[in-house]
């Protein structure tokens, strides 16, 4: 029989000894009720008491073993797994419906069992963090076998070439020519959150002083909307304005400025992730300097400070690790910004200072490498994972050291609601 | 040293203005943030309206004994030039399924080919002199029509510009996002409750706090990175399916129905739980009957939000192998889909210029259900929310 079928028999039987014993267990605790003896809990919840001792643990040894198997490869065949899970649950069924005694807490039984569903369905946050830091370390140790971890950091030239020979085991015929050295890629990714940066964090950072300072509150409560707008926007959408309308537009303008550019220039997606990241910047930015504290806007007024005075030399300053926290989670959301350079920028890894050339990033690396058909054993489809791993400790440092810079500001003026 | 009266009056008249100067300047700021915006949807309504609109040809079908075995002989030579090439190759099996036909012939309306339609439109097309006359010929006469593109939201994906649809990405979408919400609604909506109802205060409680706030901020891209490695490669989900293309959303949504979960619970007020206990409730009582029901519209908003964030999603599921060439509607969780994102990356590939408006217009639909889907959500907010 195949799995889908038996996974399917498992959980209708499942089902069934869950209705049987929700049945049979409201139904002894009723007659026991009915015969005039006083009991700690209602019937249905005797009831739902025998449903948990029943499906519990038979998932719970479901669940293990198909796990033992994936995990140590042990072969347990499947229909015995399964048939032994409904042996456990018949057993829960008769431990739980026997447990049907007025002196039993069956209330606080299934209040401990509710307990450790949740904390289960905590640790699947954990597991997460767990599963993608595992997945990535492993993947890209089985890459830096293959090629030094030092080349992969300092090297210049980024040159996959005829790496998957090796991993088809034909490895003299051209494999020794594959070169990964990061550089140029993060050359690249750099390149463009900087010019991301360049638009956004300017763009960004006064929107917010006009919201929070001057605008009149209509045209705050509109504003701010419609800035989410902006971030709402699929990066997809983005990535195809970046590469349709505002590329040639770029080259056009460049052009006019008597510059070669190139149609993947990397200026286009920068500026057009910039535009994605205005609302993050500004929607942060404005909530910090809406919660620095107004005794001090109105001590700096009482001292003869113009508004504008006051912005520039007493909320900006106070509002600075705030200010500066935004910029960092957006500076690590442009870093790992997949789209918008898929589809804008370059495919050649280039080491330039000229934003006009065409260059690639991190991002469109890894995508290039687990797209095509190259065998999962290949160093090049395992360089994702390599870059994956540089691209998580860069963007997990950045994210700590933000939510740092915010909490300094928190305690300083006893913010509580950001 | 004094000042005059002047000096400082011209001093202050200098300190306004500059203050005045910021004003402009932020206010500049907001409103070229809000030129993008414009700029942006108008070119995105400029280039993908069009895609609504597809050119129709009425031709002569002549079903003769050529044509069951070539569908193009049953046009007239100059005409089939134009015709999509969909419709020719569907004439043999037309033929086949319903032998009648055979030695008819009809006039109908069938779909031109690209190039047509993107010369009425008004685009670079690829059309010679010839067929250029043609065509204008007959549009005097009638026989050349743009019409309502039904076709766009009845097929799926083609090699074929002009016959090429959203229906199967479409139904893709839906599929992947109701395995994303059935895995990280229900996981969320307890990880929620167990921090803000249940938890002790400790080590292990902070270390799962931190955890979410991190995923929250982790690039999309490694969520595809972990989908791969883990559900594909280690665990053997199949490749380019809603199931893996769902799960792997679903660990992506999760922090944000948690967070907006927390929030929800947070702000029930405490003289809730406090009269629940009082009347004799257990916790796991008072929340299920008192606090998740209150909670409830907070908690839909934000996994509302969170569903709209992953509709949008296109990067992990290009690691997880959903960008494929689905041409038919998918009937299983276990079978390779598309999704629309997946769909617009894929038409946004294609060499041929006619697929540029296709790309558009797919934009337009996704946006217009995200538009729908978060202002669902605000007006679920306006109409539920209460102030305690």
């Amino acid at each position: 029989m195949q799995t889908n079928q038996l996974l399917a028999m498992f959980s209708g039987v499942l089902l069934l000894l869950g209705l049987i014993a929700f049945f049979l267990g409201r139904a002894k605790a009723a007659r026991v009720r009915a015969s005039g003896t006083a009991m700690y809990a209602q019937p249905d919840q005797y009831a739902w008491f025998a449903v948990l001792a029943t499906a519990g643990p038979a998932i719970t040894v479901g669940a293990i073993g198909a796990f033992l198997m994936l995990l140590l490869g042990a072969e347990i065949p499947t229909l015995y797994l399964l048939a032994g899970s409904l042996v456990i649950a018949a057993i829960g069924l008769l431990v739980g419906v026997s447990q049907v005694k007025p002196d039993f807490h069956a209330r606080q039984a299934i209040e401990r069992g509710i307990r450790w569903v949740l904390v289960g369905a905590a640790m699947i946050s954990i597991f997460t963090t767990f599963g993608i830091l595992f997945s990535i370390i492993f993947e890209a140790l089985r890459f830096f076998k293959m090629h030094s971890f030092w080349d992969f950091i300092t090297g210049t030239v980024w040159n996959p070439g005829a790496s998957f020979l090796a991993a088809a085991g034909r490895a003299e015929e051209g494999a020794t020519g594959a070169q990964f050295g990061s550089v140029p890629l993060f050359a690249g990714t750099f390149m463009i959150t900087a010019i991301a940066m360049l638009v956004a964090i300017p763009v960004g950072l006064l929107s917010a002083i006009y919201m929070a300072e001057f605008a009149p509150s209509r045209v705050r409560t509109l504003a701010k909307p419609t800035l989410e707008v902006l971030a709402g926007i699929p990066t997809v959408v983005y990535g195809f304005f970046a590469a349709i309308t505002v590329a040639p537009l770029i080259v056009d303008l460049a052009g006019f400025l008597g510059i070669d550019a190139a149609y993947n220039n990397a200026v286009a997606p920068g500026v057009v992730m910039g535009i994605m990241i205005i609302p993050f910047i500004s929607s942060l930015s404005d909530d910090v300097i809406n919660s620095v504290p107004d005794s001090m806007r109105q001590g700096s007024l009482a001292l003869g400070m113009t508004k504008g005075e006051t912005i520039r030399d007493v909320v900006i300053p106070a509002a600075l690790p705030g200010i500066i926290s935004a910029s960092l989670l957006a500076v690590s959301r442009a870093l790992g910004e997949t789209m918008i350079v898929v589809m804008a920028a370059g495919m050649r890894p280039n080491l330039t200072a000229n934003p006009f050339e065409d260059m690639t990033t991190v991002t469109v690396r890894i995508v290039a490498a687990l797209t095509g058909d190259l065998e999962f054993e290949s160093a090049e489809t395992l360089s994702a994972f390599a870059l994956g791993l540089v691209l998580f400790a860069v963007t997990l440092s950045l994210n700590l050291v933000s939510v740092l810079m915010i909490r300094r500001f928190r305690e300083k003026y006893r913010v509580n609601n950001l | 040293m004094s000042q005059t009266f002047d000096e400082i009056s011209s001093q202050l008249r200098k300190r306004h203005r500059r203050s005045a100067r910021l004003k402009w300047i932020s206010m500049g700021a907001l409103g070229l943030a809000g030129l993008f915006l414009l700029w942006f949807f108008s070119d995105m309504l400029g280039k993908g309206l069009p895609a609504f609109q597809q050119a129709q040809i009425q031709v002569e079908v002549d079903y003769n004994e050529d044509a069951s075995r070539m569908g193009r002989a049953a046009l007239d030579p100059d005409l089939s030039r134009l015709v999509s090439r969909t419709f020719e190759r569907m004439i043999p099996v037309q033929i086949r399924e319903n032998p009648e036909l055979l030695g008819t012939s009809e006039t109908r309306w069938v779909l031109a080919n690209a190039q047509v339609d993107q010369y009425l439109k008004g685009h670079r097309h690829k059309l010679n002199e010839q067929q250029v006359v043609l065509v204008d010929e007959l549009l005097a006469e009638g026989r050349v029509e743009l019409k309502f593109n039904t076709n766009f939201f009845t097929t799926g994906d083609s090699k074929m510009a002009e016959a090429s649809g959203i229906l199967s990405a479409a139904v893709g979408t839906v599929m992947t996002m109701l395995v994303t919400l059935a895995i990280a609604f229900p996981i969320g909506v307890m990880t929620a409750v167990y921090l803000e109802e249940f938890a002790p205060d400790n080590r292990f409680t902070q270390l799962i706090e931190i955890n979410i706030n991190n995923l929250a901020a982790i690039p999309s891209i490694l969520f595809g990175l972990l989908g791969l490695a883990i559900f594909i490669n280690f665990f053997g989900v199949p490749r380019s399916t809603p199931l893996v293309g769902g799960m792997t959303l679903a660990l992506m949504t999760l922090p944000v129905i948690i967070i907006a979960t927390r929030t929800a619970l947070r702000s029930v007020p405490d003289s809730i739980r406090h009269a629940a206990f009082g009347v004799g409730c257990s916790r796991w009582q008072v929340v299920r009957d008192h606090v998740l029901p209150l909670a409830m519209p907070g908690i839909m908003t934000g996994s509302i939000i969170g569903l709209a964030q992953a509709m949008g999603e296109t990067a992990p599921l290009i690691i997880v192998g959903m960008v494929a060439f689905i041409p038919d509607v998918g009937a299983s969780f276990t079978e390779a889909a598309t999704v629309l994102p997946a769909q617009i990356f894929t038409w946004a590939g294609e060499p041929e210029k006619a697929f540029v408006e296709k790309t558009a217009g797919g934009i337009l639909v996704l946006l217009t259900i995200l538009i729908f889907l978060n202002a669902t959500a605000v007006i679920l907010r306006k109409k539920f929310e209460r102030r305690w």
